[in-house]
């Protein structure tokens, strides 16, 4: 599958709510068609950071650009059209029908066939039964709404997807699946995609790189396996130890004494 | 089914039509002011603590007292823009009723739109909605339901307060409240009082079968209710639809009297080819500016109010002296033609049981200020504010033990049961004479004479036929009659309609 998503240059980007500097003067260049995980704890900046790419929080200062073209050539309700956005709230619209959920992106876009066509192929690709598409969302389970959230943000064929702690409220289970499959679909549809998570464990699993982010600013950028060998800072050490220490712990656990 | 029941339903259908056409233009007016104004508010949090302030203040002022306020600001309006707003009937009521209904729509709609799930307006941003879209698709029908709870609330309040538009000259079910109020004619109340509470309770209904099927997301719930209240309008309008021309308005105010006399010039009229309307309960400061507006076309005042309310006149003059300037003056500053006097006079006259009359030996209004210490007074409505009462405290050092108002209905009562000692009676009305109380002597001339006048509208002081028709009740009526004709209406046996009272008085003119 070629890659289709784009790449992401972030230059001297900065976001200031009076004197606090939520993100401070980060620089970044994301290659076209990576997983990238950005993990930090609450107030790092990370969400702020993600939500600036598609225009949710407007930039104080600094430049980004998607592919080559600055995000501000165009409007913000276009730009985010072209972006999938997905996040733990997940915000299906409760008096619609989960395939008009879907559809309406396209329904925005001022496609006016083959809806029907385009909400089974994602009810697929989410695997989700067929019946679903006449279902309210408050029919559905936490699990089941989420992977609605996906199959909505991808119906228009995007090449980026941004996801804002986007397993965070399910269960143990259900998130592991979806992470599963979710990494499937990324390499299956050769998209670059943002993950924003403050779970190092399964920022570890899921991405190929990993920014660790505190007080506004990038302190790590590695893979995981350069993350687990240590040396890329104190931050991302912090991090990295729980679930490390969780990982002995279960190892200690299955040993018979 | 009795006489009086049939008499009331007669005036129904017409009266109901005008209730909804009022109704329903003022919560039309309500909803295209707040739901603008209730997504700027949601926009803006000054806006919306301003908006709503602003409602709930409005919401603070009795029904009646925003009607009455808003008479004299459209004549105000009405003068700078050179008199084409009539500040009479249909417009005053409509910017009144709207005013009122503006709260519930507004605060709910405030209250819905602001109380959209933030994950749904985060997931319209994400998904590339402009704002326009974000409302569409996502705001208003999530609010919807809470929008419309808000216009069922305004349109009960605004059926209910409608009945008040009356006083205000537009016609509505209060007409038969306020007629039937002040005839004592409790069908007409009842009548009155049921139409309004089922229109309120139908609409309701319809109103909250919308709702629910907004809120279920069943469309057809909302359809029939809408189809339903869209067949009520069309059968309210329908009145409208049939042109009627040279339709003859005849103004009275709101009590017995003036009733009986409105009956009486509208057989005659309708005697001479025309086709009349009532508009009755009229305020007295209301119904002159209608008349001079050509928004009535006749009614009866009396040559004291004209003096001292329109003329603001506080001298006293000769009854003759004073008819005449009068007719000048409504000539000259309104074009509204004098007709002439009806030959009786219904004046503030101050009465007493004639027990006390007798034991305490009052006779002149002298000897009532002797003993007035010791007595609790009970004036009609306006009294207490009038001039006239200055005049007399003017002339006389009368000081009550106490001071009441009260509906002229329930006045003579009072004073026969012992609850005040003396009241501000009518001298023409009916239930002096009936309870055999004495009315005191103003031996000073305080007040003003108050002689009944016949005033016509500028268009008609030149239509000969119409003059010929009403010419006839000029000095024509007698106190004597006056007073039957009023108490036929007002007692308690044998109670007669205005309309009959009125046959009776048009057979004993003077020739």
């Amino acid at each position: 599958m070629p890659i289709s998503g784009p790449s992401i240059c972030l230059k001297n980007v900065s976001r200031h709510y009076g004197t606090v500097r939520a993100v401070d003067s980060v620089s970044l260049d994301i290659a076209a068609g990576s997983l990238v995980a950005l993990v930090g704890l609450s107030g790092s900046g990370k969400s702020t950071l993600l939500k600036m790419i598609n225009r949710l929080v407007e930039p104080s200062s600094g430049a980004i650009s998607i592919g080559d073209e600055p995000i501000e050539s165009v409007d913000s309700h276009i730009l985010r059209r072209r972006i999938g956005y997905v996040f733990q709230n997940i915000g299906l619209f409760p008096h619609m029908t989960i395939a008009r959920n879907i559809a309406i992106g396209l329904e925005l876009a001022g496609d006016k066939d083959g809806h029907a066509d385009r909400v089974a192929e994602l009810l697929d690709l989410v695997e989700l039964p067929q019946e679903m598409a006449s279902r309210m969302p408050s029919q559905l389970s936490g699990g089941q709404q989420q992977r609605v959230g996906v199959a909505r943000a991808l119906a228009t064929r995007p090449g980026l997807m941004l996801m804002d702690e986007p397993f965070g409220a399910l269960d143990p289970v259900t998130r592991d699946n979806l992470t599963d499959q979710y990494k499937a679909l990324h390499e299956k549809l050769g998209l670059t995609t943002i993950i924003v998570t403050h779970d190092m464990a399964e920022a570890l699993y899921l991405a190929d790189r990993i920014l660790v982010m505190e007080g506004g600013q990038i302190k790590a950028d590695a893979t995981p396996a350069a993350l687990l060998s240590g040396n890329v800072g104190e931050e991302a050490e912090a991090l990295v130890a729980i679930p490390r220490a969780q990982a002995a712990h279960l190892i200690a656990l299955s040993k018979p004494s | 089914m009795n006489e009086a029941w049939k008499q009331a339903l007669a005036r129904v259908p017409e009266l109901l039509a005008a209730h909804v056409q009022i109704s329903v233009s003022a919560l039309a007016l309500a909803m295209i002011i707040c739901l603008p104004l209730a997504i700027w508010a949601t926009r803006s949090p000054r806006v919306a603590a301003v908006a709503i302030t602003a409602a709930s203040l409005i919401q603070t002022i009795p029904g009646l007292a925003l009607l009455a306020l808003f008479y004299p600001l459209l004549l105000g309006i009405s003068a700078l823009v050179g008199g084409e707003i009539s500040a009479f009937g249909f417009l005053p009521a409509l910017l009144a009723l709207t005013l009122y209904a503006l709260l519930p729509i507004l605060r709910n709609a405030v209250t819905g739109l602001s109380g959209v799930d933030p994950a749904a307006k985060q997931a319209a941003d994400g998904l590339g909605m402009t704002s326009a879209q974000k409302l569409y698709y996502v705001e208003a029908p999530l609010a919807a339901p809470t929008i419309m709870a808000g216009i069922r609330t305004a349109a009960v309040w605004t059926i209910g307060a409608a009945t008040l538009s009356t006083t205000v000259g537009q016609p509505s079910l209060g007409d038969l409240i306020f007629a039937g109020l002040q005839t004592q004619n409790w069908t007409l109340v009842l009548a009155g009082c049921l139409f309004s509470a089922a229109l309120a309770i139908s609409v309701d209904l319809l109103l909250g079968l919308i709702e629910r099927g907004i809120r279920e997301r069943r469309r057809i719930l909302a359809g029939i209710g809408m189809a339903i209240i869209a067949a009520g309008l069309l059968v309210a309008t329908l009145p409208l639809m049939i042109a009627r021309d040279n339709i003859v308005v005849i103004g009275a105010k709101g009590f017995s009297e003036q009733f009986i006399l409105a009956r009486l010039i509208g057989s005659r009229l309708e005697e001479a080819g025309y086709t009349v309307r009532y508009r009755d309960a009229l305020g007295s400061a209301v119904v002159f500016q209608a008349l001079s507006a050509g928004d009535v076309d006749v009614y009866v005042d009396y040559s004291g109010t004209i003096w001292t309310n329109q003329m603001q006149r506080t001298d006293s003059q000769s009854k003759t002296e004073m008819l005449d300037v009068i007719a000048d003056w409504t000539s000259a500053n309104h074009e509204v033609k004098t007709l002439g006097a009806l030959g009786f006079e219904n004046t503030y006259a101050f009465a007493v049981r004639p027990e006390d009359a007798r034991e305490k030996s009052i006779k002149t209004l002298d000897d009532l200020a002797r003993v007035s210490s010791d007595f609790n007074f009970g004036a009609d409505v306006e009294f207490l504010e009038r001039p006239e009462w200055r005049m007399v405290q003017a002339a006389y050092p009368i000081n009550f033990k106490a001071s009441r108002s009260f509906n002229p209905t329930f006045m003579y009562p009072a004073l026969a049961s012992g609850e005040v000692d003396v009241i501000s009676a009518f001298s023409s009305d009916g239930r002096i004479a009936a309870n055999n109380f004495v009315v005191l002597e103003d031996q000073k001339g305080a007040v003003p004479s108050y002689e009944a006048i016949l005033l016509l509208a500028p268009d008609r002081g030149d239509d000969d036929a119409f003059v010929a028709a009403l010419n006839p009740l000029i000095g024509a009526i007698s106190v004597a009659n006056m007073r039957e004709a009023n108490y036929m209406v007002d007692r308690e046996d044998d109670k007669k309609t205005p309309k009959q009272a009125a046959g009776w008085l048009n057979d004993k003119l003077k020739e």
